[in-house]
C-alpha cells in the first residue's frame, strides 16, 4: 500500500509532541463549552435557566433553538484563531 | 404573469444555470472527480457543504417538525448543526491531512486492513442509500404540487438534472453547482421568513421577530401567544416538549455526532488545499448553515401561528385555495365529525392513520376518507411537510415568492442527492475497484468505472423515489444512527488513538452497526406497534439509539485492542503525520 509508507518518522520530536499536547488542551476547553451550551443551557439544565427571558424567549428555549448554534460558530472561530497561534508558536506554520 | 408561469420561469432558469456549470466544469482526471484536484477555496467549500448538508429534510420538512414539535423540535436544531463543531476540532482536519479520496480510504489505510475498508464501504452504501430515496422523494413532491407534473416524471426529470452534473462533473461540477445552489436555496428560505416575520411581528428578522410581541395590539410575545392558543386547543405548550429529557439527549447526540460520520459530509473538506483550510471551511459551512438554521424555528412557528388562525373555526366552504390545493395532493384532509361544515382543529388525530381518500364528495364538497374513526374532537389532518411549502400562500405572499420557494426546494434535494450519489460512487470505482478487487485498473478506467457507478446509482435512487419502500419515511433514524454508531468512532479513534488496532476497529464498527440496525429495524419494521417510551431500553428511542451503539462501538473496540497486537510502527507513524502540519501532505495529491 502506498499510503502511509513514509519513512521520515515523524513520531519521536518534542516540538511535535508539544504541538499535539496543545491542541489536545485547546479541544478538550472548547469541546467543554459545546457539551455545555447545548447538552447542558439547552437540554438538562434547561428548566432552570427559563425562569429568565430574552425577549421573548425563555432563556432555556432560546439556548436550545438559537443560542447554541451562535456559540457553535463562536468556538470554530476560536479553534481556527488559536491553532494558527499554536502552530506558530511551534514552528510548524511554514508551508 | 401567473404564479404557475413565474414557477417554471424561476424552476427552468435555475436548472439551465446548474447545467450550464457542469459543462464548464467537467472533469478530466480521477482527482478532479473524487476531490476536486483538492484545490477548492475554503469559503466556497463551505458553502458548498451547507447546500450538500441542507436536504429537502432541512429546507422542506424541518420548521414544519417544529411547528408541531415546538420545544422538542430542537433536537433537529442543535443535532443539525454541533455535529459541525465536533467535524471542524477532531475530524475534518487530520483527515484532509491524510490527504486521500474517500472515508473508507482513511479507514482502509489507518487500519491497514481491506476488510475494514469494506466494512466502511457497506457501512457508507447504507447510509447513503437511506438518505438519498428522501431527497428523490422531495423532488417527486415539489415537481407535483408546483409544476403539476405527476410525481414520477418529477423524478425522472430530477435524475436527469442530477445525471448531467454529476456524471460529467464528478466532484468538481457538484462543488460549484452546489454554490448556485445554496445562493438559490437560501435566498428563496429567508425572502418568505422576512415577510412573514414581518407581518406576524413588525421585525422583519426571523431570529428577532421570534422573540417580540406579535403585532396584534394584543402586547403577548409570539411564544406566549403559541402557548395559550395550543393549549387552548388541548395541546401542550410549545415551549414544553413531550419527549423525555433523555431521549432528548440522546437524539440530539445521535443526530450530532451522526452528522459528523456522514460520508458526504467528511468529504466536502477533502476538497480543499490544506488541514487548516478544511477547519476555516468547517467554520464557513456552519455560518451558511446557520442562516437557515436560526431562521427555521421562527418560520416554524409563525407558520403554526397562521394556520391556526386561518384554519380552525373556518367553514370549508370558504377554506383558502392554498388549503384546497394541498387537499387535492392528499397532504390535507378534513374530516367532518359534527357535519356543521366547520373546521375544528384540536389535539388528536382526526382519523387513524394517514388520509384513505375516497372518490366522494361531502356536504361541504371536502374529499372523504375511508379511514376508522379516531378519539377526540380534531377534525384536520395536515402533514407536517407541506409547512414551508405552504407558508407563502398562507400568508399570501407574491407570487414570485412561491416560484422562489419551488426553485429552492429543487436545489435543496439536488444538491444533496448529487453529493450522496459522488461518494457512493466513488466507494464504487475507487474503494472496491482500485483499491480492492482490481488493483490493476487504469486511470481512465476508473474515472469511467467512477461514472458507470454514478450512473446506476441514479437510476437506484430514482427507482427508490419513484417505487418508494413502505418504510422509507420511517429509516431516515437509520443513517445517522448508522454513521454515529459504525463510521464516526473508527475515525475519531484512528486519528486521537495510536493504540487502536484493526481487530479492534473491525469489531467495534461492526458491533455497534448490527446493534443500532436491530435496535431501529425491530421498533421501525419488524413490531412498530412496541414502537412506544414503555419498551424502549432507558426510554431512548429508535432516533436516539445510535448514541448507545457508538458508546458500543468504543467499548468493544477498546477491549478487543487491549488484547490483540498493537498496530506496526509504520502505521503510528503514520498517525503521528495527519496530527502534525506537514507530513502525509507530500504522500499523495
Amino acid at each position: 500500500m502506498a499510503e502511509g509508507a513514509n519513512d521520515k518518522d515523524y513520531a519521536t520530536g518534542e516540538n511535535e509532541r508539544g504541538y499535539w499536547r496543545a491542541n489536545i488542551r485547546l479541544l478538550v476547553t472548547l469541546m467543554s463549552i459545546w457539551f455545555l451550551v447545548s447538552f447542558g443551557a439547552g437540554i438538562l439544565f434547561r428548566d432552570f435557566l427559563d425562569q429568565w427571558s430574552l425577549g421573548g424567549y425563555p432563556l432555556g428555549f432560546w439556548f436550545a433553538q438559537q443560542g447554541s448554534i451562535y456559540v457553535f460558530i463562536a468556538l470554530i472561530v476560536i479553534y481556527v484563531r488559536q491553532m494558527r497561534k499554536i502552530e506558530k508558536r511551534f514552528g510548524l506554520d511554514g508551508e | 404573469m401567473t404564479t404557475q408561469t413565474l414557477i417554471y420561469l424561476f424552476v427552468g432558469a435555475s436548472f439551465a444555470l446548474y447545467i450550464g456549470i457542469a459543462i464548464w466544469s467537467r472533469a478530466a482526471s480521477t482527482s478532479e472527480f473524487y476531490v476536486a484536484d483538492g484545490h477548492v477555496n475554503p469559503i466556497v467549500n463551505g458553502m458548498a457543504t451547507a447546500a450538500d448538508w441542507m436536504s429537502a429534510a432541512s429546507f422542506i420538512s424541518m420548521a414544519g417538525l417544529i411547528a408541531f414539535l415546538g420545544y422538542d423540535g430542537s433536537v433537529y436544531l442543535m443535532g443539525w448543526t454541533g455535529g459541525y463543531v465536533m467535524l471542524a476540532l477532531l475530524l475534518a482536519p487530520y483527515l484532509r491531512q491524510f490527504g486521500q479520496y474517500t472515508v473508507p480510504d482513511f479507514i482502509g489505510a489507518r487500519y491497514y486492513s481491506k476488510a475494514a475498508r469494506v466494512v466502511a464501504v457497506i457501512c457508507l452504501i447504507f447510509i447513503s442509500f437511506t438518505y438519498i430515496a428522501g431527497q428523490m422523494r422531495g423532488v417527486g413532491i415539489v415537481f407535483s404540487r408546483f409544476l403539476e407534473v405527476p410525481v414520477d416524471l418529477g423524478v425522472i426529470i430530477g435524475m436527469g438534472i442530477v445525471f448531467v452534473y454529476a456524471v460529467l462533473g464528478g466532484m468538481k461540477g457538484i462543488t460549484y453547482t452546489q454554490v448556485a445552489q445554496y445562493c438559490v436555496l437560501i435566498f428563496a428560505y429567508m425572502v418568505p421568513a422576512f415577510f412573514i416575520s414581518f407581518l406576524v411581528t413588525g421585525n422583519p428578522m426571523p431570529q428577532v421577530g421570534l422573540g417580540s410581541q406579535v403585532a396584534d395590539g394584543s402586547g403577548m410575545y409570539v411564544l406566549q401567544k403559541l402557548d395559550s392558543t395550543l393549549t387552548d386547543l388541548g395541546f401542550t405548550a410549545y415551549t414544553d416538549g413531550s419527549k423525555s429529557m433523555i431521549d432528548i439527549f440522546c437524539i440530539t447526540a445521535a443526530l450530532m455526532i451522526g452528522t459528523a460520520g456522514l460520508p458526504h459530509v467528511i468529504v466536502r473538506f477533502f476538497t480543499v488545499p490544506s488541514a487548516r483550510d478544511a477547519r476555516k471551511s468547517a467554520g464557513w459551512a456552519l455560518v451558511f448553515i446557520a442562516l437557515l438554521y436560526t431562521t427555521a424555528p421562527a418560520v416554524g412557528a409563525f407558520a403554526r401561528i397562521n394556520f391556526i388562525d386561518t384554519v380552525n373555526e373556518t367553514p370549508y366552504a370558504e377554506a383558502p385555495e392554498w388549503l384546497t390545493n394541498w387537499e387535492s395532493n392528499d397532504l390535507i384532509a378534513f374530516n367532518d365529525r359534527n357535519g356543521d361544515g366547520v373546521m375544528q382543529y384540536r389535539a388528536g388525530d382526526a382519523f387513524a392513520g394517514a388520509p384513505a381518500f375516497t372518490e366522494e364528495r361531502g356536504a361541504s364538497g371536502e374529499r372523504l376518507v375511508s379511514n376508522d374513526p379516531a378519539q377526540g374532537e380534531n377534525e384536520v389532518y395536515v402533514d407536517r411537510d407541506i409547512m414551508v411549502l405552504a407558508n407563502p400562500e398562507i400568508a399570501n405572499l407574491p407570487g414570485w415568492v412561491i416560484a422562489l420557494v419551488a426553485a429552492g426546494g429543487l436545489a435543496a434535494a439536488l444538491s444533496t442527492a448529487a453529493g450522496l450519489l459522488l461518494v457512493i460512487s466513488s466507494s464504487i470505482s475507487h474503494d472496491l475497484l482500485k483499491q480492492t478487487f482490481r488493483p490493476q485498473i487504469t486511470e481512465k478506467g476508473e474515472l469511467m468505472a467512477a461514472r458507470i457507478a454514478a450512473t446506476a446509482a441514479i437510476l437506484v435512487a430514482g427507482y427508490l423515489g419513484i417505487y418508494p419502500p413502505g418504510f422509507v419515511a420511517q429509516v431516515v433514524a437509520f443513517a445517522f444512527g448508522l454513521a454515529a454508531a459504525s463510521l464516526f468512532p473508527a475515525i475519531f479513534m484512528g486519528i486521537f488513538s495510536k493504540r487502536m488496532n484493526k481487530h479492534g476497529a473491525i469489531a467495534g464498527m461492526l458491533s455497534g452497526l448490527a446493534f443500532t440496525f436491530l435496535y431501529i429495524a425491530y421498533f421501525k419494521l419488524w413490531n412498530p406497534d412496541a414502537n412506544v417510551a414503555a419498551n424502549w431500553w432507558f426510554g431512548i428511542s429508535p432516533e436516539g439509539i445510535g448514541v448507545i451503539g457508538m458508546l458500543l462501538n468504543f467499548a468493544v473496540a477498546i477491549g478487543v485492542a487491549s488484547f490483540t497486537k498493537s498496530p506496526p510502527l509504520e502505521i503510528r507513524r503514520l498517525v503521528d503525520s495527519i496530527r502534525v502540519p506537514r507530513g502525509a501532505r507530500d504522500t499523495q495529491i
